[in-house]
C-alpha cells in the first residue's frame, strides 16, 4: 500500500517551508534513515529522512517549491513488498494550491490582521517615504547590524548567535559581516554571560546580550536586576550600565510550562530598567535601535510566534523610535483595547469582529512596558470611556493589573464600565494542544470582554 | 611559607607535583601540570618583592590608613552613625595594598564585593568621601545612595562595591572583556572571598575567561570564614588556588599576611595575564580579625585563635618590624601613625557633619535619560 510522505515541521511554530531539494527520484529504493529531501524555512534547514523501507512512487511537489504547508503530501512511497502502482497518488491528494491557510486565522498566529484605520506612526515620516515588507526577525537583525556599523562599541553575545546564525536566526549574517570579536558565541551559562555583558557595559562597551529565550534568563535575573538596573542609582549616577538584554519571551507553541512564560510584568516592576515589548517589524527595528543607543539598561522582549510575520518598515537610513511611547494602531470611539507584543495582533483581529457588530474599538500598542505611557492610555479612555487590556501572560500582578490601577487612580471619572483584563489562564502552560489553546488568550475572549464593557451581547 | 594555619586548613606542601600523580595514566599529564603550576613554581623561586625603603614605607602607611579608618568606622557604627551592614577589612590589609601596588594606575580596573573600604583607600580615594558614604551623606562617593557595600569610582577605574556574593566576578569578566575588546593592554583584578568561591557564576566566568583568554586576575581573599562557616565546613576543596584547574587557569598560593609576598605574586600573575596568556587565580591567605559584619556573634571561632593571628601574623606589625630593621626610626613611624590618625579623624568629622542628601535626590539617578 502507498505511504504518503508529508511536509515535515522543523519546529512547533513552523507552518510552511521551502522544499529545497530532492535527494531521491521516482523509482528509487530507500531504507529507513536515508535522506529524501532538504527542507528550509527562514529559521533553519533540515534533512528529511525516510522512516520506512520502500520505493519512491511519485514526487508530487517539485524541488524549489516555496510555501509548502506543513502536512501537505509531497510524495508517495510504496512499501517494501508492494506493487509499484500502489504508489500512485490518489487523485484527491493532488498538490493543494499554495494559498493562505484560512485555518490559521483563528489561531491568530500566522494571521496578519490588517488594521482598517490608518495607524498613527511616530515620528512623522517624510512625505513620500516608501516601505519594504520585512519579517520581525529581519527587522531585529537589521537594527543590530545598523547599530554595529554606527558604533564599534556595540557587540552581540549569547548562545548560538555566531556560527549557528542564531537559535531563531535573528542574528543571521552578523558573524560574516562583523567577525567573531563582535559576534560572540557563549557557552550555555546564562548567569555568567549576563554578568560579563553587564560588566562590559560598566567598562564602556555597548553589549547586546541575547537569551535564547527569556525563560533561561531567570538564571541570570540577578545580574539584570541587581547589577544592571541598580548600579546607576547606587553609584549616585556615576556608573552606568548601557546593556540590552534581548530574546523571545512569552508562550511559543507546544513547548510546555518551563519554556512558556511572559516576563514583562517581572521586569516592568523594577526601577532602573527600560522594558520594551514590540509587536510589528517597524517597531521592533526602531525600538531596538533606540534601546542599543540608550544609556540605560534595557530588557527587550520579543516573541517567537511573531518572528516570521511580515510588516511594512519605512525605508529610512535611520529608523529610530522613541522609548516610552505607546502607539494607537487602530483608532476607534467605543472601547479601548490596550495590549502589547503578540496580544496586539489578537486585539486587531478582535477589533475587526467588533466592527462587524457595530462596536468601534481603539487598539493601543503599549510597546514600552517601563516607563509606561499613561498619557496615551488615559487620553484614549477619556475618549471611549471603556477599556479592556489584552495580555498574553498571567493575570495576577500583570501589566493588565497595572493599567487597571492607572485607570482607577487617574481615569475613574471617565469610566462608564469596570475595566476588564483578558489574560492567559492562571495555570502553568500545559503541553496538550487542546489544553494549551484553552490556557492562552485569543481573539474571541477579547471580543467577549469588549462586548461586556459596552453592555452588548 | 608563613601562612595562617586556621579554620581547619591543613598546611600546604611546598611543591605540588608528585611522582604518584605523574604516574597516573593520563596523556599530557606532565604538560598540564606544568601549565597549571608554572606560576606557583615561579612564585616560590622568589617569594618576596624587593621593595625600596620608600616603597615599603608607602605600603605600611596605606595598610595603617585602612586599619585606623576601619577602626573608626567600627566606632561610628557603634554610635549609630553608620547603618545597615558594615564589613571591616581589619587584618586583610596586605592583600589589597600588595595587589593594588602592582596595578597600572588609570588603565587596569578593579572590582570587589561588599568588604570594599580597604580597596578604595588602597587606591588613594579620599577617605572623606568614603566615610561620608558610610554615614549616608550627600558628600559621599555615591551621594549617600549606595552605602558601605555600594561604592564606585569610575575615575579610578574602581567598579565597586557589589552586595551580591560572587556577582563581582562575572562583572569583572565583563570588564576584562572590555580591556581585550579595546586592546588597551589593561587587566581586571576581581576580588572575592572564600565564601563567594562556592558560587556557580564564579566558575561560569572562569570557564569563559580561560576560553577567551581574558586579561583577568581572580583574587580569592581567603579569610578562612564565609560569615561564620569555616572553609573546612563549606568547601570540599579548601586549597582554593586549585579551583581553576578544571578550566586550565593556573593557580597561585600566596601568603596574604605579608604585603611583600602579595606584591611579588602580583608581579608574576600580572605579567602572565598581560602577555595574553589568559587569567590567573590567586589565593591570598589572610585573616579577618573582626566579625563578618558589625553584627557578628563571634561564636564560630575562639578568641585565642584571633589573638594568635594578631600577635604572630599581623601584616602591619610585620612591615613595621622590617622597616625598623632597615633603619627607619621609631620616631618617623610614630609621625606616620599620628598623621594617619589626624586624616581619619578629619574624615569622621567630615562624615558626621556633612548634610544628608536632599529629599529630591530620592528620584534622581534612577535612569540616565528621560523618556
Amino acid at each position: 500500500m502507498a505511504l504518503e510522505l508529508k511536509m515535515p515541521a522543523l519546529s512547533p511554530t513552523m507552518e510552511e517551508g521551502t522544499l529545497a531539494k530532492w535527494l531521491v527520484k521516482e523509482g528509487d529504493t530507500v531504507s529507513a534513515g536515508d535522506i529524501l529531501a532538504e527542507i528550509e524555512t527562514d529559521k533553519a534547514t533540515m534533512e528529511f529522512e525516510a522512516v520506512d523501507e520502500g520505493t519512491i512512487g511519485r514526487i508530487i511537489v517539485p524541488e524549489g517549491t516555496e510555501n509548502v504547508k506543513v502536512g501537505e503530501v509531497i510524495a508517495t512511497m510504496a512499501g517494501d513488498d508492494a506493487d509499484q502502482t500502489d504508489a500512485e497518488p490518489p487523485a484527491e491528494s493532488a498538490p493543494a494550491k499554495a494559498d493562505a491557510s484560512p485555518a490559521a486565522a483563528s489561531k491568530g498566529d500566522a494571521a496578519q490582521p490588517a488594521a482598517v484605520a490608518k495607524p498613527s506612526r511616530d515620528p512623522d515620516l517624510p512625505e513620500g517615504t516608501t516601505t519594504t515588507t520585512v519579517t520581525v526577525r529581519e527587522a531585529l537583525r537589521d537594527a543590530m547590524a545598523e547599530e554595529m556599523r554606527r558604533d564599534d562599541r556595540v557587540f552581540v553575545m549569547g548562545e548560538e548567535v555566531a556560527q549557528y546564525q542564531g537559535a531563531y536566526k535573528v542574528t543571521q549574517g552578523l558573524l560574516d559581516e562583523f567577525g567573531p570579536k563582535r559576534v560572540i558565541d557563549t557557552p550555555i551559562t546564562e548567569y555568567g554571560f549576563a554578568g560579563i555583558g553587564s560588566g562590559a557595559a560598566m567598562g564602556g562597551l555597548r553589549p547586546i546580550v541575547e537569551f535564547m529565550t527569556f525563560n533561561f534568563a531567570m538564571q541570570a535575573i540577578d545580574h539584570i536586576i541587581n547589577s544592571a538596573a541598580k548600579t546607576n542609582y547606587m553609584s549616585g549616577g556615576q556608573m552606568r550600565c548601557p546593556v540590552v538584554f534581548r530574546g523571545p519571551n512569552g508562550a511559543a507553541s507546544r513547548v510546555g510550562a518551563q519554556h512558556s512564560q511572559n516576563f514583562g510584568p517581572w521586569y516592568a516592576s523594577v526601577p532602573g530598567l527600560i522594558v520594551i515589548a514590540p509587536y510589528d517589524a517597524a517597531d521592533a527595528k526602531g525600538l531596538l535601535k533606540a534601546a542599543i543607543r540608550s544609556e540605560d539598561p534595557v530588557v527587550f522582549l520579543e516573541n517567537e510566534l511573531v518572528y516570521g510575520r511580515s510588516f511594512e518598515v519605512p525605508d529610512l537610513d535611520d529608523h529610530v523610535l522613541p522609548i516610552g511611547k505607546a502607539r494607537i494602531v487602530r483608532e476607534g470611539k467605543d472601547v479601548t483595547i490596550v495590549s502589547y507584543s503578540i496580544g496586539v495582533g489578537l486585539s486587531l483581529e478582535a477589533a475587526e469582529t467588533l466592527a462587524s457588530e457595530g462596536i468601534d474599538a481603539e487598539v493601543i500598542d503599549l510597546r514600552t512596558l517601563r516607563p509606561l505611557d499613561r498619557e496615551t492610555v488615559l487620553t484614549s479612555l477619556a475618549k471611549t470611556n471603556r477599556l479592556i487590556i489584552a495580555e498574553e501572560g498571567w493575570p495576577t500582578c500583570s501589566i493588565a493589573s497595572e493599567v487597571m490601577a492607572i485607570c482607577m487612580e487617574d481615569g475613574f471619572d471617565h469610566l462608564d464600565a469596570p475595566v476588564l483584563r483578558v489574560c492567559d489562564e492562571d495555570v502553568p502552560l500545559p503541553y496538550a494542544a487542546n489544553l494549551e489553546k484553552l490556557a492562552l488568550i485569543d481573539a474571541p475572549r477579547i471580543v467577549e470582554a469588549a462586548r461586556k464593557v459596552c453592555y452588548r451581547g | 611559607m608563613a601562612k595562617p594555619a586556621v579554620g581547619g586548613k591543613a598546611p600546604k606542601p611546598a611543591t605540588v607535583p608528585s611522582d604518584a600523580k605523574l604516574a597516573t595514566p593520563k596523556h599530557n599529564r606532565e604538560e598540564a601540570e606544568f601549565v597549571l603550576h608554572s606560576l606557583q613554581d615561579e612564585h616560590e623561586k622568589s617569594l618576596r618583592y624587593k621593595a625600596t625603603d620608600e616603597e615599603l614605607l608607602n605600603m605600611y602607611e596605606q595598610m595603617l590608613l585602612i586599619r585606623r579608618f576601619e577602626e573608626r568606622a567600627g566606632q561610628l557604627y557603634g554610635l549609630g552613625l553608620i547603618g545597615g551592614f558594615c564589613h571591616l577589612y581589619i587584618g586583610q590589609e596586605a592583600v589589597a595594598v600588595g595587589l593594588q601596588s602592582a596595578l597600572t594606575e588609570g588603565l587596569d580596573s578593579v572590582i570587589t564585593g561588599y568588604r570594599d573600604h580597604g580597596h578604595m583607600l588602597a587606591y588613594g580615594i579620599d577617605p572623606n568621601v568614603i566615610m561620608a558614604e558610610l554615614t549616608g551623606r550627600e558628600a559621599g562617593i555615591s551621594k549617600g545612595k549606595g552605602g558601605s557595600m555600594h561604592m564606585f569610582s569610575t575615575e579610578h577605574r574602581f567598579y565597586g562595591g557589589h552586595g551580591i556574593v560572587g556577582a563581582q566576578v562575572a562583572l569583572g569578566g565583563g570588564l576584562a572583556l572590555a580591556h581585550q575588546y579595546r586592546g588597551d593592554g589593561g587587566l581586571c583584578l576581581a576580588y572575592f572571598g572564600d565564601g563567594a568561591a562556592n558560587q556557580g557564576q564564579v566558575y561560569e566566568t572562569m570557564n569563559m575567561a580561560s576560553l577567551w583568554k581574558l586579561p583577568m586576575v581572580f583574587a580569592i581573599e581567603n579569610n578562612q570564614y564565609a560569615m561564620g562557616t569555616s572553609t573546612a565546613r563549606s568547601s570540599a576543596e579548601t586549597e582554593f588556588y586549585r579551583r581553576g584547574t578544571a578550566f586550565r587557569v593556573p593557580g597561585m598560593d600566596v601568603n596574604g599576611m605579608d604585603v611583600l609576598e602579595v606584591r611579588q605574586a602580583a608581579e608574576v600573575a600580572f605579567a602572565h595575564v598581560r602577555a595574553g596568556k589568559g587569567p590567573v587565580l590567586m589565593e591570598l591567605n589572610t585573616y579577618r580579625y573582626r566579625g563578618h559584619s558589625m553584627s557578628d556573634p563571634a561564636k564560630y571561632r575562639t578568641r585565642e585563635e584571633v589573638q594568635d593571628q594578631r600577635e604572630h601574623n599581623d601584616p602591619i606589625e610585620r612591615a613595621k618590624k622590617e622597616l625598623l630593621e632597615r633603619g627607619v626610626s621609631e620616631d618617623a613611624l610614630k609621625d606616620t601613625d599620628k598623621r594617619i590618625r589626624t586624616t581619619v579623624s578629619a574624615s569622621a568629622d567630615f562624615a558626621e557633619n556633612s548634610p544628608e542628601p536632599p529629599p529630591s535626590d530620592l528620584y534622581t539617578d534612577v535612569l540616565v535619560e528621560s523618556y
